[in-house]
Order: C-alpha cells, then sequence, then structure tokens
C-alpha cells in the first residue's frame, strides 16, 4: 500500500498529464477542430489529458472543470513545422547553439539531445498558442534528423511526438555541401543511398570483410534504411525551380519519400508538385529575390500551391517572416498573411494545425480537436490570425500552462519608470 | 537634330551654371557645398479626389467617411466635405482606410541590394572603426528590386543607412521610393543629412583584432573622433569668416562631423542596450550634438524618461528579439512605453521585408501596450510609422501626415491597416500614382528584375 501510493506520487510527479486526471469542459466558444467544420456555441471535454468529445450540445459531466469560452474562438494548438526552438537560445552565442553535426554528411544526427528545455523561448512561444514545433537541425548535405516536440515540460525524449520527422537535405547550397556544383552533389546523394541499399541486404555481414567501403559510418547507414525502405521521409531544402525539378527527379529515381522545405518558387512547378504529392513547408511573408535561387518568390506561394492540390505546411522560418526562433511564436501571423495573399482562412488555419500532424504522422494525436487526440487546445478572443487578438488558455496534454515569461517580467519592472529600487 | 540642338544648350547652361557659383571646372572645392544634389523630379500627377474613406491623418482624429484632395503634388484638402475640382480622378474609399505614406528610417536597400551576394554587399566600410568620410548614396543601387516591394507596402521615405559594424558609419542617404536611374533622382530635395553611429557588439567584434575589442574601447573611439571634429570645426568656421588666406585641408570624415556639430547633420545611433544609450547621450552633450534616434532600441522602454529629457527619439521594433546577447531584453511593450514615458517612439525595418509590413508591427506593439491597459488609439498608432519617424529626419513639416500644404505621399489601404489582411491598394509620392495593386502591368519593375524575374499577378 504505502509502496503504492508512492508509486503514484512518483508517477504523478514525472508524467504532467496524469497529475491532471480531472475533466475540463470548454463551453460556449465557436469550436474549430479543423478535422470538421466549425461548431458555433461548442463543447470541448477533456479527460485524463485527452480530448473525449466535442460538439454542439454536449452535457458537461459533473464535477468538470469548466472553462467559459462564449464569444472566443477554440482552436488546436498551434504547430510551427520547421523551427529550431530550443536548439538555439541566443543566435550569435555559439555556446547556445545545438544546430549542427560538424559532419557534412550526418544522417544520425539527433539533435534533440541537446534541446534546451529550460530554453526562455518557450514558455512565450506557448503562451501565443504554439504546442508544438518540428525542430530541425541544419548545415553540410544531410544535416540530421528532425523531429515534432510538444512544448510539455519535461525531459528532451518525453517532448517526442511519433517517430522521426524526416532526415534534413538540402539541393540549394553545393557549397555548404562539400560539393562544387548540383550535380556533384547530388551524385554524392546517389552514391550513398547505393550504400544504404547495399547495407540493408547485407546488414549481418557488415562488419566482416565480404562488403566494399561505405560511405557513411554504421551509425549514419541505420539511420537512412528507413528512407529508403520509403518509411520516412527527406526533408529537402530546395528552392528554386531547378532545383524542385532536381529534389524530384530525385526522389523518383530513388524511390524515396520527399517533402519540400523553402521551396521559394515552388508556385511555378505547382503541377509537378502536385502530381508527386510532394508536400511543401512554405512562408507567406517572402518576396525578396535575396539569392539567384529564389527569384520568384512571392507572398501567394502558399495559396498558388494549394490552388493546384498541393499539401501545403506554414512555417515560419522562411526568411521574410519571423526567421527567428524567438518569433516561432508568430506562426499565426504568418498564416495571416497567406490569408492576405489568397489563400483561405481555413486551409491557413490547417496549415498550421492538422496539416502538419498529418505530413509528419502524428495526426492520430496532434493537430485537430477530435476524440483520441491530446488535448492541446487554445482559447482565442477572436480570430487566431489578428494583432488584436489574445491567447485565453493553452492547454497541453490537458494542461493549462501558463507561467511569467522573461517578457513579462521585464514589462512589469520597467512598467513606470524609474523602476522600483527593490523587486520585482 | 532636335537631340543635338538640347544638348548644345544643356551644356552651354551648365558654363553658365558652373561659373555662376565659382566652384567646379578645377576651382575650389567646399565643404559645405552640395555636390551630388537631388536631381528629384516628380512623376507626373493628377488631381485626385479620395472619398468616403476612413483617414488617419496622423495629425488630428480619425475623420470617417473623408475625403482628401491631391492636387500639383500637394495635400489641397482633408476632411469630411471636400468639393472635387472638375479634372479630379475621383477614387471611392469605401471600407478603405487612408494613411500618410510610410517612413521607414532604417533602410539599407540599395546598399544591400537583392541578391545578397558579395558583389552588391556595399553597406559596411569596415575598414576603420570611423568611416565618416563614406556617404551611404554612393553605395546605392537604384535596380534594386527590393525598392518597388517596399512601395507596395506603402512606404514613400527611406533613410538608407550604412551598416553598423563601425563607430561611425558615414552619412545616410534620404530617398524618396521611386524609379530612377541615378541615386540623385531617388534624393529627397533639401532633406539633412543623417550620421550612423553604432554600439555594442558589432563593432567590437568586427574590430576585435585591431581594436575596438570592447565597450570601453568603442566609447574612446567615439570622444576620440569628435575631438578631431570640434578641432576641424573652429579652424574651418574661422576661416568661412574671413575667406581670407589659404583655406584649411579638406577632410571628408571631419567635414561630416563638423557637421553634425553644426546641428546640420542628424545623427542616427544603432544601440540595443538602455545603459549604453544613457553613455551615447553623455557623449552627444560632452560635444554639443543632439542625437536624433537611437534605433533598435530594443531596451528604450528601460530609459523612456531620459530619451523624453534629452529630446532623443527611439526606432524599435515590434518584437524582434533574441538574435544576439544585446537583444534579449525585448519586449513588445516598447515602443507603447516609449511613447508613453514622453518619447519620440516609431517603427523602423533594417530589413526589405520587415519594411513591407510595417503597420503590421505597429498592430503588434499597439495590441502590446493595450495589453497592459494603455488603449492606444489608432490615431495614436498610425503616428509611430508616420509623423515620428518623419521627425526623425528633420521633414515633420513636408511628409508623414495628411494636412493641406503638405507633399502628397498617401497610401489608400484596403482596410485597417492594423488588420493582418489587410494590404496597400494605391500609393502616391508627391501626388503620382506609383503603386497599383489593381494594375500590375503599369507597377515599376527594375531594370534587374526584367528577363530574371517572371511578371506575377497582383495576387487576390
Amino acid at each position: 500500500m504505502r509502496v503504492l501510493a508512492s508509486l503514484t506520487a512518483l508517477i504523478a510527479l514525472a508524467l504532467p498529464v496524469a497529475a491532471n486526471a480531472a475533466t475540463i469542459a470548454i463551453v460556449g466558444g465557436t469550436v474549430y477542430p479543423v478535422s470538421s467544420a466549425p461548431i458555433k456555441n461548442g463543447t470541448v471535454i477533456i479527460t485524463d489529458g485527452k480530448i473525449t468529445a466535442v460538439g454542439a450540445n454536449l452535457a458537461v459531466p459533473a464535477g468538470a472543470q469548466r472553462i467559459d469560452a462564449t464569444g472566443k474562438i477554440v482552436t488546436p494548438g498551434l504547430i510551427d513545422a520547421y523551427t529550431q526552438v530550443g536548439l538555439v537560445e541566443i543566435e550569435a552565442q555559439r555556446e547556445t547553439r545545438e544546430t549542427s553535426s560538424s559532419n557534412r554528411i550526418a544522417p544520425s544526427f539527433i539533435p534533440w539531445d541537446g534541446f534546451n528545455t529550460e530554453s526562455v523561448i518557450i514558455p512565450p512561444t506557448r503562451d501565443d498558442g504554439v504546442t508544438n514545433v518540428v525542430i530541425a537541425p541544419s548545415g553540410g548535405l544531410i544535416a540530421g534528423q528532425a523531429a515534432m516536440l510538444t512544448l510539455r515540460p519535461g525531459n528532451p525524449r518525453s517532448l517526442l511526438e511519433g517517430r522521426l520527422a524526416g532526415i534534413v537535405v538540402q539541393f540549394d547550397n553545393p557549397q555548404a555541401a562539400g560539393a562544387s556544383s548540383r550535380g556533384e552533389l547530388i551524385g554524392k546523394l546517389h552514391a550513398l543511398l547505393d550504400d544504404v541499399r547495399l547495407y540493408a541486404a547485407n546488414r549481418a555481414k557488415y562488419d566482416g570483410t565480404t562488403l566494399r567501403t561505405l560511405g557513411a559510418a554504421k551509425a549514419d547507414l541505420d539511420a537512412l534504411v528507413p528512407v529508403v525502405q520509403g518509411r520516412e521521409p527527406l526533408l529537402v531544402d530546395a528552392e528554386s525551380v531547378d532545383q524542385i525539378e532536381s529534389a524530384l527527379q530525385f526522389a523518383r529515381d530513388e524511390r524515396v519519400k520527399i517533402i519540400l522545405v523553402g521551396g521559394a518558387e515552388a508556385w511555378l512547378v505547382a503541377g509537378d508538385l502536385a502530381r508527386a504529392h510532394v508536400p511543401v513547408l512554405s512562408g507567406a511573408m517572402n518576396n525578396i529575390p535575396n539569392s539567384f535561387s529564389t527569384l520568384n518568390s512571392r507572398q501567394e506561394t502558399p495559396a498558388l500551391l494549394r490552388r493546384a492540390g498541393v499539401t501545403v505546411v506554414l512555417v515560419s522560418s522562411d526568411p521574410g517572416g519571423d526567421s527567428h526562433n524567438f518569433n516561432a511564436r508568430n506562426i499565426k501571423y504568418e498564416a495571416g498573411n497567406a490569408v492576405a495573399y489568397g489563400m483561405s482562412h481555413d486551409d491557413a488555419l490547417r496549415a498550421i494545425t492538422l496539416t502538419p500532424a498529418e505530413v509528419f504522422g502524428v495526426a492520430d494525436r496532434l493537430g485537430s480537436l477530435s476524440p483520441g487526440r491530446n488535448a492541446n487546445v487554445v482559447v482565442w478572443s477572436g480570430d487566431p490570425f489578428e494583432f488584436t487578438t489574445r491567447v485565453e488558455h493553452v492547454f497541453v496534454d490537458g494542461r493549462e500552462l501558463h507561467e511569467r515569461t522573461r517578457q513579462d517580467l521585464l514589462t512589469e519592472r520597467y512598467r513606470t519608470l524609474p523602476p522600483a529600487k527593490k523587486a520585482p | 537634330m532636335v537631340a543635338r540642338f538640347c544638348l548644345v544648350v544643356a551644356l552651354v547652361f551648365s558654363l553658365v551654371g558652373a561659373d555662376a557659383n565659382a566652384a567646379g571646372l578645377g576651382a575650389l572645392s567646399t565643404p559645405l557645398a552640395d555636390p551630388f544634389p537631388s536631381t528629384y523630379a516628380p512623376a507626373q500627377a493628377r488631381t485626385t479626389l479620395i472619398r468616403n474613406a476612413t483617414i488617419l491623418t496622423a495629425a488630428g482624429p480619425t475623420i470617417r467617411a473623408g475625403s482628401i484632395l491631391l492636387q500639383n503634388g500637394k495635400i489641397v484638402a482633408v476632411g469630411a466635405n471636400v468639393a472635387a475640382p472638375p479634372d479630379a480622378l475621383i477614387i471611392d474609399g469605401t471600407g478603405k482606410y487612408v494613411t500618410p505614406g510610410i517612413v521607414d528610417i532604417h533602410s539599407h536597400l540599395g546598399v544591400y541590394a537583392a541578391p545578397g551576394t558579395s558583389a552588391l554587399d556595399d553597406g559596411n566600410e569596415a575598414t576603420n572603426p570611423v568611416t565618416a568620410n563614406v556617404w551611404a548614396e554612393h553605395s546605392v543601387w537604384p535596380q534594386d528590386p527590393q525598392f518597388p516591394r517596399i512601395l507596395a507596402g506603402g512606404v514613400t521615405t527611406i533613410q538608407v543607412l550604412p551598416g553598423s559594424a563601425n563607430l561611425i558609419g558615414g552619412r545616410s542617404a534620404i530617398l524618396k521610393v521611386v524609379p530612377s536611374r541615378t541615386v540623385q533622382g531617388m534624393k529627397f530635395p533639401g532633406a539633412k543629412y543623417g550620421l550612423k553611429m553604432a554600439c555594442g557588439e558589432n563593432p567590437k567584434r568586427v574590430y576585435a583584432q585591431r581594436g575596438p575589442s570592447t565597450r570601453m574601447g568603442n566609447v574612446a573611439g567615439y570622444r576620440t573622433a569628435w575631438i578631431a571634429a570640434e578641432a576641424y570645426r573652429r579652424k574651418w568656421d574661422a576661416w568661412n569668416t574671413t575667406k581670407t588666406g589659404e583655406p584649411p585641408a579638406r577632410d571628408l570624415g571631419l567635414e561630416t562631423l563638423a557637421e553634425v556639430l553644426r546641428g546640420n547633420i542628424l545623427v542616427h545611433n544603432h544601440c540595443y542596450r538602455a545603459d549604453e544609450m544613457a553613455q551615447m547621450l553623455d557623449i552627444a552633450k560632452e560635444f554639443g550634438y543632439q542625437i536624433r534616434a537611437f534605433h533598435h532600441g530594443v531596451e528604450a522602454y528601460k530609459i523612456g524618461d531620459m530619451l523624453a529629457a534629452a529630446g532623443t527619439g527611439a526606432a524599435v521594433w515590434a518584437d524582434w528579439g533574441m538574435f544576439k546577447l544585446e537583444a534579449m531584453d525585448s519586449i513588445r511593450a516598447n515602443m507603447a512605453l516609449v511613447d508613453a514615458a514622453g518619447a519620440k517612439a516609431m517603427i523602423h525595418s533594417d530589413d526589405p521585408n520587415g519594411a513591407q509590413h510595417l503597420s503590421q508591427e505597429v498592430a503588434k506593439a499597439m495590441a502590446a501596450g493595450n495589453a497592459l491597459g494603455m488603449n492606444i488609439s489608432e490615431e495614436k498608432a498610425v503616428r509611430w510609422m508616420t509623423i515620428n519617424p518623419a521627425w526623425a529626419l528633420g521633414l515633420d513639416d513636408k511628409i508623414g501626415s495628411l494636412e493641406a500644404g503638405k507633399n502628397a505621399d498617401v497610401a489608400l489601404w484596403s482596410g485597417d491597416p492594423f488588420s493582418v489582411y489587410t494590404k496597400a491598394e494605391k500609393v502616391w509620392i508627391d501626388g503620382a500614382l506609383l503603386f497599383d495593386r489593381s494594375d500590375p502591368a503599369q507597377n515599376w519593375k527594375t531594370d534587374f528584375e526584367l528577363g530574371f524575374v517572371r511578371p506575377q499577378g497582383a495576387g487576390k
């Protein structure tokens, strides 16, 4: 009995969800489940950290904590699906960066082993309604592994959702990849995937001497096996029309799944992307021809891709949006701008909730308000994309999370000048 | 034949002109001359009346269902009822908003042109920590494709600054966002130059090997430069009163600094931290100049009272931060708190994308202030992107508000400019319609874009 009690206490400490066994009913708001049509005067019921019911005329279970959302908007927690939140604290301070491997080919690099759970960027991000981020490494030819995280308290591994989001590869910068041209870059990738296939077919023999010398270490070959088997995608950074066509050709040749990242000129090859069923992670606020591979960059890209039937995920990491990690919190404004430039409001909301959950294979737990999903829920004072709207409640795994951020503390201290000599 | 005749006339005229001011042709060059004069001429303007719009004047209360008349490059009338002259083009502003053209006092357009290659990397003369001798206009590429993009964001006047590698980076250029073959054709006639100075991390990082490598080294560097400038100014001022004997030797850098001391060039100081801004204010006092505005004043909210007392403005972002140590205390209420302390607060971009969304950045700052219960009106917020930055350039008598007699720099918005869904529909500079979202074929394409960038539809 004593043992059981302390075991329960231990579990309660380790798993915030378990500590939150209460039932919560969010009532009276306009609910956007995203997986289905909006519900006026809807109710969202959360039990044990999961969404258990969503609908128009639901009875509030006895004893449930009641959140009045009358006149407000209720959505799933937002997902910024390409960030370095928790990997970079202060960009210019090298010692706070955990984004890169020293190898140019680093498919086994796991950035979240360096994830900073105490990052001061996480609370303001979450306070602004972003409950999930994909964190992605950068650098080299193959930067490493990307993963979907929930911004819940806990150690880095307990933040992970699902399998790998993918392995990050770039087609935009041969020099950074250790090649002199894109042709050479692609040749390196083909040779590497040949080696991965040979390795996968001869794993038992690998430690012997029968195989030829392979182009990557065992851990890196292992990491790429699910890619050549079509179980995990490559996240391919390609910008120009010709880079994107190269990436599509590469995917056909190697029969691998790819997700396009960046895609400044993707709107010019939208039909090809739609036919190849390649999703695109795009911003909506960049129209600067800031390199020769982004000459036709434009703000209408997400809308034009959607119109052509391409799956679009909106991300803030594209230049032009708030590319700083500090402003992953502004993903909602990227969505608002996508609407200003032609995307439907429904599509834009989906592009920062359910679509990224689907693209990264975690729609069974994230991205929508439907029974069985993790209770990542945000209550907004109005349209989530508008500047005048405030976030009123953020639930992560059914637990309302709010802490005073560093920004809150500074604001409080300097609200009247001169500041008090004593705390705060 | 006609062309040749014109050429001859022009040649004769220029010789006469040269004689008249006794300069050029190997004559004496003078420190206070205007060697790269503005050749700006307004584009063809049509008398235009916008009516039934919500007008944010930046000079007074919002005018609902109001009208504004643009004629001969000027604003002629703004109000509830304005009669249309018979020749006026009438634009129905129902459901739309009108604001002054946006003024962005921190731009690097033209000096860091797109595409961002080393060939166009002309913003930092990072060869010496004090380069007061350089002028940003000599780096500006008028074919930078970023210019038409910010015009489409409602921006009509910009200050192009040298970068922040140097303690003293050089003269700024005040430009109208207009197509031109030359930078002279973009220069705002009569605008005072600015001087770029920079605090903190950038100079000490860039010059870590040769110095300054510390913040105290930075301050020694500014003071050394001003000491030299004081002596130079005295020497030239003395000679200018008598104009006898051999004039003192010219020094381009000291000329610029002496003009600051005479009050003819306005100081624009990149400075993140509150404590450093306070030190810069003391340096300004020591040498008797004014700092017109701190830029990137991420911590300006900590010293809003001191800024108000010094008459120094703060140009800030809405919510950039954490990208370097000196930017880590960024708060969204910065602009609202600076304003509430009585100092001139304004938005700035430092970024070609941000410059296209300055009204959205102001909307963020307004929301942050309102979240603190400050009740910031749109009348106040519009000033943060118009009349206040115009003041920072010393041009608030010409631009920055919608009042009779001011230049007709005007933006017509599809709705509330502080909504994420709103876009500039039409933009006028000196009464000339230079951007029209409904007519993409007519819109400005730089030389660079021809062939390289495909024509795009207007978007939705």
